[in-house]
């Protein structure tokens, strides 16, 4: 190994922060999620000697999505460096090292290509503290790209935040914005618990697609209201977020003022955002891209079925993927959620008091929902 | 290929392998043998103090067993006729060293010193591990087999990284050497040349199935070969030999050479835990071809032979510690149920906190009006 590089200045760059700094570097306003979260592991190297950045091509390369860029240059072989390619020896490492004190975060490179470090994941990272009654906490960061659109081959598109989500004593986190790509990651790593934290990677090269409301930085487990609306509350996260503005947007021309909640995290998640809203709107509907059966949508609807019953004028309805293994890329925006599909199912949130016959009739002809 | 790539690689490949045979310094009979005399002898204070260790080990592993059928313990997973290796193993390490065991090495974890209550707490039922990691340098008995090799590697990496110069030792069974999860923590030890020394207790049965059926290698010791780590074999019935072996691939590790991985060949004499039953799947006349070649007999032979043992002292420490735990054992434990929750999280979020209230209130009023929610 060699010796630890000089770790630089904290990077001029803070969400909200206006003006580019005189070297080029992107600012909040204008960089893309990549960047956002480069920043995010640099500002946080050189904030805490503790921080180490590892996975497979994070070192010269700079990850295959480049989100690690430079950071080897910056603080050495020792902060930031490539493993072998196995990727439950790679978690097994992290909690080694976080169990000496040191604040692991890990790429694992594709959500596909995570699943062989499951075990490892499942019966040690999040199980560790409660094994030990509290004495061994593991502040591990597993940063994994996920999710679809970006017409990739098979076994690069997956959505697997239920499995994680499933898991108690992880977090589970996923931004749908630059901004909150940078506050998000920062809180994750100086998180005590272990955060999954999961990027949309088809919103990798985003700049801003979305206004940015206003996101205090804050511990985890807080949703955004990121579109205020009166008639349905739209909840939904990470990739799906854009999608839904969207669709509020294309809404609105339809008379429905729709109110987009995005979660941010979903463990813990923000029972408090989402009732109020759904309480004060009287209709709910969750998206998201990953399959829907016994998915993160079921959770929610069950949720906010349970504390929201008497608020609501018709059932909780999903839009989601359907339940077939990830599509071939040409076929991918069949199984992905989009805005008509959001609009069919908006309009079948009983408006007029009628029963929703869908699940017993079918879609009606011509229906392209 | 040029003649010096090849004497290179050939050098490198001799700096790795095992000896043909397990290295062995005491026969059944524990007479010294005259074979293996690279590696140093173990002093006389550290075989003394094995010898108890042994004894020990073995009459509260008899114990357990013994608290098992009676029902006070849950299926035990017993050391007997490994008591070289645990001890070996323990005794090997300094106070600054790691352990990272499995379910079967609670001897082990009693001779390094930890509290035989504590390391019982698993199978006691009250919680999982029931002794401080940072106050004994053990991490938590690993029951996914090979799980807990990568973290020894992490571990000493990230101390190296420190300035420190601790070694961290991995105790693992036969079957384990067929998990990926050993093959990965084997080959990052070897890239980040981690002071890593891996123990692989080849008690010659994983549960049921025969080494045969579990490997074609000619040793498991080869396994290290491939990876780049140096590797040796020795008989695992012979404390002598364990030492010898752990001493110089402890050393190695520690001055920064790399990891080594050690296969002792030993026998799981007992059960795979108390609710097994061996005879429908070996036989009698193999176990007791093993029982020939016992741990504790052949250490006593030799060092009565010297003058060096205390027979009945130490018999009588070991049934002074077997009545200890049988007492502590029968005291009831009093947990708050609603401390599965304490743990789960840092601080408890919401929804966590709002079940341990659910859970407070049931144990408040059984049967009690909370409609029936979980």
């Amino acid at each position: 190994m060699t010796e630890t590089m000089p770790a630089p200045a904290p990077a001029a760059v803070r969400p909200g922060a206006g003006g580019r700094p005189p070297d080029g570097t992107p600012t909040s306003e204008n960089r893309t999620m990549v960047e956002a979260l480069g920043a995010a592991l640099r500002d946080a190297m050189a904030a805490d000697d503790r921080v180490v950045v590892f996975g497979e091509d994070v070192g010269a390369l700079g990850g295959v999505f480049r989100v690690t860029s430079g950071l080897r240059d910056a603080f050495g072989d020792e902060r930031c460096f490539d493993t072998p390619l196995a990727e439950a020896g790679i978690v097994g490492f992290a909690v080694g090292m976080a169990m000496y004190g040191s604040r692991p975060v890990v790429e694992l490179q594709f959500d596909a290509f995570a699943y062989p470090a499951f075990e490892q994941i499942v019966s040690h990272v999040a199980k560790m503290s409660a094994r030990t009654a509290g004495r061994v906490r593991l502040p591990i960061v597993l940063r994994i790209p996920y999710g679809g659109g970006i017409g990739a081959v098979e076994h690069h598109s997956d959505s697997s935040e239920a499995y994680y989500a499933h898991t108690a004593g992880l977090k589970v986190v996923t931004p749908s914005t630059p901004a909150d790509a940078y506050v998000l990651l920062r809180a994750a790593i100086d998180d005590p618990d272990p955060v999954v934290f999961l990027e949309p990677k088809r919103l990798y090269w985003n700049r801003s697609p979305q206004p940015d409301v206003d996101v205090p930085p804050a511990p985890l487990g807080r949703a955004a209201v990121r579109r205020a609306g009166q008639d349905v509350t739209l909840i939904t996260y990470g990739p799906a977020v854009p999608l839904a503005l969207a669709a509020a947007q294309a809404a609105a021309g339809r008379g429905w003022s729709v109110e987009v909640v995005d979660l941010r995290t979903l463990v813990p998640f923000d029972d408090e955002t989402v009732v109020a809203s759904v309480r004060r709107t009287g209709r709910a509907l969750v998206v998201h891209e990953a399959s829907g059966f016994a998915g993160m949508g079921a959770e929610i609807a069950a949720r906010v079925s349970e504390r929201c019953f008497h608020s609501l004028a018709a059932p909780i309805l999903r839009v989601t993927g359907f339940d077939v293994p990830y599509p071939p890329p040409k076929l991918e925006q069949h199984h992905l959620p989009g805005v008509a599909r959001i609009l069919g199912a908006l309009g079948r949130l009983q408006w007029d008091d009628q029963p929703d016959t869908y699940w017993l009739a079918g879609p009606p002809p011509g229906d392209r929902r | 290929m040029p003649d010096e790539f090849q004497a290179d690689r050939r050098a490198a490949v001799a700096g790795l392998l095992p000896a043909v045979s397990p290295v062995r310094r005491l026969d059944p009979a524990g007479r010294l043998t005259s074979d293996e005399a690279d590696y140093p002898a173990p002093s006389d204070t550290l075989l003394t103090r094995a010898y108890e260790a042994m004894v020990i080990g073995r009459r509260l592993d008899a114990q357990c067993t013994a608290l098992a059928r009676q029902g006070r313990i849950a299926a035990f997973p017993s050391s007997l006729g490994q008591e070289a290796c645990e001890v070996g193993a323990a005794l090997s390490l300094r106070p600054t060293d790691w352990l990272f065991p499995t379910y079967r090495d609670s001897t082990a974890l009693i001779t390094r010193g930890v509290d035989p209550l504590e390391v019982l707490t698993p199978v006691r039922g009250y919680g999982h591990c029931g002794y401080d990691p940072y106050a004994t340098r053990c991490a938590p008995m690993a029951t996914p087999l090979a799980t807990q090799a990568s973290h020894a590697v992490g571990l000493a990496v990230a101390a190296r990284r420190r300035g420190e110069d601790l070694v961290a030792m991995v105790l693992l069974g036969d079957g384990a050497t067929s998990e990926g999860d050993f093959h990965e923590a084997v080959n990052f030890a070897a890239v980040f040349a981690a002071p890593v020394v891996f123990l692989i207790q080849n008690n010659q049965y994983a549960i049921s199935v025969p080494l045969r059926r579990q490997s074609a290698a000619p040793a498991l010791a080869y396994k290290g070969v491939g990876y780049g780590a140096r590797s040796e074999q020795v008989d695992g019935n012979d404390v002598l030999a364990v030492l010898a072996v752990l001493a110089a691939a402890i050393e190695h590790a520690r001055s920064g050479l790399g990891p080594v991985l050690v296969e002792a060949h030993t026998y799981r004499m007992g059960p795979h835990t108390s609710t097994d039953d061996p005879s429908r799947y070996r036989d009698e006349a193999e176990t007791e071809l093993w029982r020939a070649r016992d741990p504790i007999s052949r250490l006593e032979a030799y060092l009565a032979g010297r003058g060096l043992v205390d027979v009945a002292g130490t018999a009588r420490r070991a049934e002074t510690g077997a009545a200890d735990l049988r007492r502590q054992v029968a005291g009831e434990v009093s947990v708050d149920p609603a401390s599965i929750f304490d743990h789960v999280y840092a601080a408890p979020p919401p929804s966590v906190a709002q079940q341990r209230s659910a859970l407070r209130a049931e144990l408040a009023e059984p049967l009690s009006s909370n409609g029936g929610r979980p």
